[in-house]
């Protein structure tokens, strides 16, 4: 199988009132392409910082991340921005939708910027398949928080990335519209092909994974195969 | 950074830009607005005075030949000389001859009596426009008889009518029609002195025109086929100086006039433009909190590919939007004010002014407001390309970082480029520009000062132990989000501007009032002959009434500085003599001792002449630094064809503010006393009755005799400042709409920024009288010292402008300022309180919900 993902001595520090806070430690690991992983830790372990730094978000203080064979470090903004919008899929806990934009637009903006054709009837497309092909015209403010997360989802998949990434995609919700958002993002996931990469402290959500990576203190733990492998 | 091959490279999609910065902008458009409708009063103002300003050019292109009534006029102060008689008698195809001079007239049928200009006229002038009297045929029929024309503002005072008398000199006139417009007049020049027209051919006969008057002569010239008027004068000019004569022609005119209220347009504009930079401030600053509250979508935006510049473009087209939707919105307000500008100006203007839509003032109006409102909104945008895509994680907002971005400092040089250089066009002055921008970063510095120190200190000194309203009320000024530098930099610099304008009105009325009051001289007798003298001032004491100063006029030219004459300062620039030092007429007296108002400060002072030796003259300070001349420096003077050789032996420096006689130049006693000369003499009148009554006794018995009511002179410019100050404070009332809308904007931003916590407060049961308690005690801090810090500004920024630009003593009027510190605490309180009404009527969960 192909590596989607590879990271090598992944060091972030940060300076904070005159000290050295060192949040991720010589984290090395790859991620097979088309593969399902789950990051899970404490809270304050680094995961999401691990998460911001594979996706391009932030940059490592040393090391390396490669993204389907791009070194990300190298990148200027523009071109990491390039990358995101080429390869990478996000889901957040607290949505992130455009809150001026209706349901519909939120879909269809990675694709306008990638200057697609078809793109609203691959939005509705995309709307119809987590459900909402009628909630198209509203707005996040008038959606509830599970359609709200739905809509994220047809996002994320609407510019059919290489790779998914998921912060804590159930933390805002309550335990019957997770398992709902869950099973719905497995689904789509598993139709597109796509690498998930799962950022949680729910173990329930980490156990659907073909893979867990353990972090504490920021230090990789554990890297385990799970039954789904 | 290299380049990989994985990587699309994708151009910037403009059109998407343009939905993007479209959808975004849809639940915060009337947010925009009000944002932008701060710089609509600014535009409105500017494009209101371009408007009045093109049309008045248009106006005065048109109208210009009605101001001079002919093609060429020349005019000079003496006697016209004999060598240039067949001159003026060569000029033109039709001429017309005037002699002008101010005098007493007297009527009859009231007895009133009162300084007027008398013009005596001979041919058909006005050549262009005419006089326009009632009846109409008058302006040209008074020719023809023992007629004369009065200044409606005559027959007013004097309650005189058609047919009714006026006594000119010695002679009785019928007053065969009412004057509304002659050539050139304003309604200010006619207050001051007005017109009273008569036949040349009775000009002997009124014995006015005596050795000593001060006569005007003119001579008006028609062309009836079109000639070169300029190569006319070329030639002409040359003979006509030599014999102290001057030349106007339509050209110079329209110079002239354009020049004269181009200077006050210029102003005007200036007070336009402070109101709309005014508005720029809140402009910037509403943006600012608008891109805050943007961070969170711009994040999103940068996750799903959007690239930097992409971020800073979407925003920059909302911008330049609300720019474009406002100056519009401002110029159209503009045209139609414009409508006001000419009924208030038109008392100072020699011509008619039309209203029309002026596309260019609407052009230049609209692309400045654009440009200004995209150049401020560039402060906050700018961070737009700081915002990382990280913040869709965790938010991550550092405002340091923002003031070491080198793009910053560029825009701010760009700001202050830009101000610098529109001042200059106003002022055509770049010192000026210069001045005028470094005035207002200092006002800008020290409000941003202020409000810094505010925080600092209410942070150091809140205490535990003050109630729970006050800690929280003066907590708001320091705690994140706050507004109290934007508040205090808006409200403070329009209070400052507001309250200078009123300072400097104050400071020059108290001026002209200081002048007039107490015992102080406020009535002029002049034109007195040395024969009248002695009984004029018997006359004045059997009224009752002060002698206060009696002193001989003669009248003199300076033929040579130190050896040079005029034609050698004209061919040598470099002497460093200007030229007027010699075309000016010197009214010089003579006198064996100091006056009160004057010091010697350099040389010494001698009060009479030893014969046979050059005769030491004592200059005034100004006039020695102006010519540059000093104490030793030799001159020659030339009194009425007689040139006398002078040494200057003193420099006074001399108190001009009481109104009394001063003079440039004073020779000692022992010179002059045979030359031919007239005498002052100031009185006090008491009241406008006895001073009617003195006016007619010397007008009866000294016909000659002019006297100037200081009085009424002062009503006059009384009412002149009065108008001045009107167009001004309408002016200034875009800079306080500007200012009361900044703060609206600035407070509604404040709304959206509180409207979290006071809706906590609620929900953990803080009362509705508490939240409002804490929102007024938190504005009305903020009003009072941004209002007292403006006064404050605004009373140096006038000490300033009274000391080195009017160069008048500073005195203050705390009156207006104490009003206007109570008015702008106030109106800062209603504003808060009226904002943050929706927080308080509300339920707490029907606000949380909503946001």
């Amino acid at each position: 199988m192909d590596t989607i993902l590879h990271i090598s001595n992944l060091t972030k520090t940060y300076q904070s009132a005159g000290r050295t806070l060192t949040v991720l430690d010589n984290i090395n690991f790859t991620v097979a392409a088309g593969s399902t992983n789950a990051i899970v830790g404490p809270s304050g372990s680094g995961k999401t910082t691990l998460l911001g730094l594979c996706a391009g978000l932030d940059r490592a203080t040393s090391g390396i991340v490669e993204l389907n064979n791009i070194n990300l470090g190298k990148l200027s903004e523009d071109q990491l921005a390039q990358v995101r919008n080429q390869y990478i899929g996000f889901i957040f806990q607290n949505f992130q939708l455009l809150p001026t934009l209706t349901a519909l637009e939120n879909v269809m903006v990675p694709l306008e910027l990638r200057g697609e054709k078809n793109i609203r009837a691959r939005a509705l497309d995309l709307l119809d398949k987590v459900g909402l092909s009628d909630r198209g015209h509203h707005y996040p403010t008038q959606l509830s928080g599970g359609e709200q997360q739905r809509v994220s989802l047809a996002r994320a998949f609407s510019n059919a990335p290489r790779i998914l990434f998921a912060d804590e995609p159930t933390g805002n919700l309550d335990a019957e519209t997770s398992e709902k958002v869950v099973k719905l993002l497995f689904d789509l996931n598993k139709e597109a092909g796509t690498t998930l990469v799962v950022v949680t402290h729910d173990l329930e959500l980490a156990a659907k994974t073909q893979r867990i990576i353990r972090i504490k203190g920021g230090k990789l733990v554990a890297d385990e195969l799970t039954a789904n492998a | 950074m290299e380049n990989n091959p994985n990587i699309t490279k994708r151009k910037i999609n403009i059109r998407w830009l343009f939905n993007m910065a479209l959808r975004d902008s849809r639940k915060n458009r009337s947010r925009l607005l009000l944002f932008i409708s701060a710089i609509i009063f600014g535009i409105a103002a500017l494009v209101a005075i371009y408007s009045f300003r093109y049309n008045l050019q248009h106006d005065i292109d048109k109208q210009v030949a009605t101001l001079i009534g002919a093609d060429l006029v020349v005019s000079g102060g003496k006697t016209v000389d004999p060598t240039v008689e067949p001159l003026l008698a060569s000029l033109g195809d039709r001429r017309s001859e005037e002699r002008s001079f101010p005098s007493m007239v007297y009527f009859p049928k009231t007895q009133g009596t009162r300084l007027v200009q008398v013009r005596a006229l001979k041919g058909e002038f006005p050549y262009y426009g005419s006089l326009e009297t009632e009846p109409v045929q008058a302006g040209t029929d008074f020719k023809n008889g023992q007629k004369a024309l009065i200044d409606r503002i005559l027959a007013l005072q004097f309650n005189v009518r058609v047919n009714d008398s006026v006594k000119v000199g010695e002679v009785t006139f019928l007053v065969a029609g009412i004057l509304d417009k002659a050539p050139g007049q304003t309604g200010i020049s006619s207050g001051v002195a007005p017109i009273v027209y008569i036949p040349l051919q009775y000009l002997e006969q009124t014995s006015l025109s005596k050795k000593g008057s001060r006569i005007n002569y003119s001579f008006y010239y028609k062309y009836d086929k079109p000639v070169d008027i300029p190569k006319v004068v070329k030639s002409i000019e040359p003979k006509l100086e030599k014999v102290q004569m001057g030349i106007e022609t339509v050209e110079i005119r329209k110079e002239n006039t354009g020049r004269a209220f181009g200077d006050l347009t210029r102003f005007l504009s200036l007070v336009g433009f402070i109101a709309l930079l005014l508005g720029c401030v809140g402009v910037a600053s509403a943006i600012h909190i608008y891109i805050r509250e943007k961070i969170a979508s711009i994040a999103i935006m940068r996750c799903l590919g959007v690239k930097a510049s992409e971020a800073f473009l979407i925003y920059l087209i909302q911008i330049i939007g609300i720019g474009i939707i406002g100056s519009v919105t401002g110029a159209l307000l503009g045209t139609s004010i414009q409508h006001v500008l000419p009924s208030v100006m038109q008392q100072f203007l020699p011509i008619t002014i039309s209203t029309d839509i002026s596309w260019l003032a609407i052009g230049q109006g609209v692309l400045l407001g654009i440009i200004i409102s995209v150049l401020f909104a560039l402060l906050p945008l700018i961070s737009i390309r700081n915002i990382s895509p990280l913040n869709t994680l965790r938010i991550n907002y550092d405002e340091v970082n923002l003031l070491r971005d080198p793009f910053r400092w560029l825009v701010y040089l760009l700001i202050v480029g830009f101000v610098v250089t529109f001042t200059y066009f106003q002022l055509d002055s770049w010192l000026g520009s210069i001045f005028f921008t470094i005035g207002i970063s200092i006002a800008f510095l020290i409000l941003t000062f202020i409000a810094w120190l505010l925080m600092k200190l209410m942070r150091l000194f809140i205490k535990s132990t003050w109630g729970y309203l006050f800690r929280q009320g003066f907590a708001n000024l320091y705690r994140p989000n706050n507004q109290t530098i934007i508040l205090i930099v808006s409200i403070g610099l329009s209070t400052a501007f507001i309250c200078t304008l009123f300072f400097i009105q104050s400071i020059l009325m108290g001026q002209v009032k200081l002048s007039s009051s107490g015992n102080q001289s406020n009535m002029i007798l002049f034109d007195i002959q040395t024969s009248q003298q002695k009984d004029i001032a018997q006359l004045t004491k059997q009224q009752h009434l002060p002698v206060i100063q009696q002193v001989p006029i003669v009248a003199v030219r300076l033929d040579k500085i130190n050896g040079h004459t005029l034609a050698d300062v004209i061919k040598n620039p470099k002497l460093n003599i200007p030229e007027r030092a010699f075309t000016w007429e010197y009214r010089v007296t003579y006198r064996d001792s100091l006056s009160a108002t004057e010091k010697v400060i350099k040389g010494d002072w001698v009060g009479k002449a030893d014969p046979g030796k050059e005769i030491p003259v004592s200059i005034e300070d100004n006039f020695s630094k102006r010519n540059h001349v000093n104490v030793g420096d030799h001159l020659v003077f030339n009194v009425q064809g007689v040139s006398m050789n002078a040494i200057v032996s003193s420099v006074r420096q001399v108190n001009w503010n009481k109104i009394q006689t001063n003079f440039q130049v004073v020779f000692p006693t022992g010179i002059l006393e045979d030359a031919p000369q007239f005498h002052v003499l100031l009185t006090h009148v008491p009241s406008a009755k006895v001073s009617a009554q003195y006016q007619q006794s010397v007008v009866r018995r000294f016909p000659n005799v002019s006297i100037i009511d200081l009085g009424l002179v002062l009503s006059i410019v009384d009412g002149l400042l009065d108008k001045i100050g009107y167009v001004i404070r309408f002016m200034s009332a875009f800079s306080i709409i500007t200012g009361i809308v900044v703060l609206i904007a600035s407070v509604r931003i404040s709304k959206y920024q509180r409207i979290q916590e006071s809706v906590l407060l609620r929900t953990l049961g803080a009362s509705r009288k508490q939240i409002f308690a804490i929102t007024a005690l938190e504005y009305l801090f903020l009003g009072m010292l941004s209002a007292l810090t403006g006064i404050l500004i605004a009373a140096a920024g006038s000490w300033a402008l009274a000391k080195y630009s009017f160069e008048i003593p500073f005195t203050i009027n705390w009156l207006p300022a104490i009003l206007l510190f109570f008015i702008i605490s106030l109106l800062t309180i209603v504003i808060g309180l009226l904002n943050s009404r929706g927080v308080l009527n509300k339920p707490p969960l029907e606000i949380l919900r909503g946001n």
